[in-house]
């Protein structure tokens, strides 16, 4: 009884206990979800387009984050390296296009995959020789400490981080909905025949994918890196946007970012009400939890689409 | 330079040869499916590619669309010659086509479905969209302006804003049609345009091919089952059988030609 009513009813009554400390929790759920969702959506991006699921998505995170703190560190000022990595990140999906993707083409979707395993293992030795493997510190000016607002505690670092995701997301939407390139990548997704029929060069949509996911990537890895260090375990923070991604179904960027907020607010609701009863880091698991539950019941996630095959 | 096709009964003038197909041989594998083909479609006529099931007609489509690359043989088109062409090199040469089984964004409105037949007419790049967002954004309203043209045209005002995968097929038939003439084609390629419709929902395609063929001027070449259509609509005709060309003339003479009918219905064994 002790461990159902630990279970069941304690942690309600700790939550209306103090309403104002929950919506701190929330809050401060909502603003690491958004950071999931950005990983989430540079998948969620390739995907849609190419159909390729891009297992170095984390690794480009990484490799994104590594970039920035070496030019940095050669006393490259913050905005120069910025902008030297996004044209790093432009190049690469050139690169990978041209070398991985092209000579792939119509092969099967597990084909590309797998080349995806490899290209993390590149992106993961390649960062590492080029810029070291020690932990390194980014510093972007934000500082890293909460202040207060009506009672509530509200991370300055991660206030700051959401607000830039929200305008990436808002700028993506744009792009995606009212122009002409936003256009050929959604036809690209739909059929590639028909695409080809009206002139729609796959090869450079493909390339337009790549480094828009490469540019996301560097952002997060801003984000990720910017709280934590920028090291290996960054390209970690993939296999916490697996579970995002199952939530929200892999072909919507609506789902990514619902999803990601989801869990974001899960875990942290469970660690701060239920941790303690059941001996805590609850915020670990949590994710994967709820993506077992969603394999089992709604495998295509919130806004995925189902797949119905005749047979 | 008023030639006027005889058989048809409309004055339109046809003008020079637009496309020559020099004796294209291609095969897969032991199947040849073309075998030394050649014909030529001039400007403004509408030609028909007949012949029974596997004659070739879909893959002399392919040819010409750049989706194969002929074996032997090759393509002038406005007087250059090429050995083969790729999907996206024809349709910036002004090669628009449908596809028999329908090829539409199904996830798509109609709207954005035809938008993306202007795509290789939007000059715009990236970068406009990124830091110029007035010109990108006057661009996309001039070419919004010839679309709605092009489904007032084909009367497909009603379903704007429907996405293509819901409407029933001989309106995915005709928004199909509308993408590839929003790439204002010089040469538009159908592929079974009429397949699986019914006799009304014929009518009306017809009659858009020949307005279109009319009001454009848009040079055409169709497969088409339909012979009643195809005797119609065309001014020259084209038979393959088994991946040769056996006939090539005004509707009316192929009809009586006796290796066309042999073709169609078989013929008597000497023995029989």
């Amino acid at each position: 009884m002790d461990i159902l009513g630990a279970l069941l009813l304690k942690p309600f009554a700790d939550i209306g206990g103090s309403p104002l400390f929950f919506l701190e929790v929330v809050i401060g759920g909502v603003l690491t979800g958004v950071m999931y969702s950005l990983v989430a959506l540079g998948f969620v991006l390739i995907f849609k387009a190419s159909g390729v699921f891009n297992f170095a998505q984390g690794v480009m995170v990484l490799f994104s984050a590594l970039t920035l703190v070496g030019l940095m560190e050669l006393g490259v000022p913050i905005w120069l390296a910025l902008i030297a990595t996004i044209l790093v990140m432009i190049a690469l999906a050139f690169a990978i296009e041209r070398l991985v993707l092209r000579p792939l083409v119509n092969q099967a979707e597990i084909t590309l995959f797998m080349a995806t395993i490899g290209l993390t293992f590149f992106l993961e030795g390649f960062g590492e020789l080029l810029w070291g493997a020690n932990v390194k510190k980014l510093d972007i000016g934000i500082p890293d400490r909460s202040f207060d607002v009506g009672g509530i505690l509200v991370n300055e670092f991660e206030l700051f981080a959401a607000g830039i995701a929200a305008l990436l997301v808002a700028v993506l939407a744009v792009l995606f909905q009212r122009t002409k390139i936003g256009r050929a990548l959604r036809a690209v997704a739909d059929d590639h025949q028909a695409a080809l029929s009206v002139g729609i060069s796959l090869t450079s949509i493909w390339v337009i994918v790549w480094a828009v996911a490469g540019i996301v990537a560097l952002v997060a890895g801003v984000m990720w890196g910017g709280k934590s260090g920028v090291q290996f375990s960054l390209s970690l923070i993939a296999l916490k946007s697996l579970p995002v991604l199952i939530l929200g179904g892999l072909t919507s960027v609506p789902g990514a970012i619902v999803g990601g907020l989801v869990i974001g607010v899960g875990e942290k609701i469970a660690e701060v009400y239920w941790g303690p009863y059941i001996g805590g880091a609850i915020e670990n698991w949590f994710a994967y939890m709820i993506a077992v539950a969603f394999l089992l019941f709604r495998p295509q996630g919130l806004f995925g689409e189902r797949i119905i095959e005749r047979v | 330079m008023t030639q006027v096709a005889p058989a048809s009964a409309s004055t339109k003038s046809i003008g020079e040869v637009l496309l020559k197909i020099e004796d294209v041989s291609l095969s897969f594998g032991a199947v040849h499916a073309l075998s030394e083909v050649g014909f030529e479609v001039r400007d403004r006529e509408i030609l028909a590619i007949i012949g029974p099931n596997g004659a070739g007609k879909t893959t002399m489509l392919n040819v010409l669309s750049g989706w194969y690359g002929p074996d032997q043989g090759g393509i002038v088109f406005k007087g250059v010659r090429r050995r083969r062409l790729r999907p996206h090199e024809a349709a910036t040469l002004g090669i628009a086509r449908t596809f028999q089984n329908v090829a539409l964004f199904k996830r798509m409105t109609t709207l954005d479905n035809i938008m993306t037949g202007r795509h290789l007419k939007m000059r715009t790049n990236f970068l406009d969209h990124a830091l110029y967002w007035g010109r990108a954004e006057r661009e996309e309203i001039a070419h919004r302006e010839t679309v709605e043209r092009i489904i007032d045209f084909l009367e497909i005002e009603a379903i704007r804003k429907v996405p293509v995968g819901r409407l029933p097929y001989g309106l995915q038939k005709r928004v199909e049609l509308a993408r590839a003439l929003a790439a204002e084609p010089t040469l538009l390629l159908l592929d079974e345009p009429m397949a699986g419709m019914n006799s009304e929902e014929k009518e009306d395609m017809c009659r858009y091919i020949l307005d279109v063929n009319d009001e454009f001027g848009t040079t055409m070449a169709l497969i088409e089952h339909d012979m009643g259509v195809v005797m119609d609509i065309s001014d020259r005709v084209v038979v393959l059988d088994y991946g040769r060309k056996i006939a090539d003339g005004p509707p009316d003479r192929v009809r009586a030609d006796p290796a066309v009918i042999a073709a169609y219905l078989g013929v008597a064994h000497a023995d029989a």
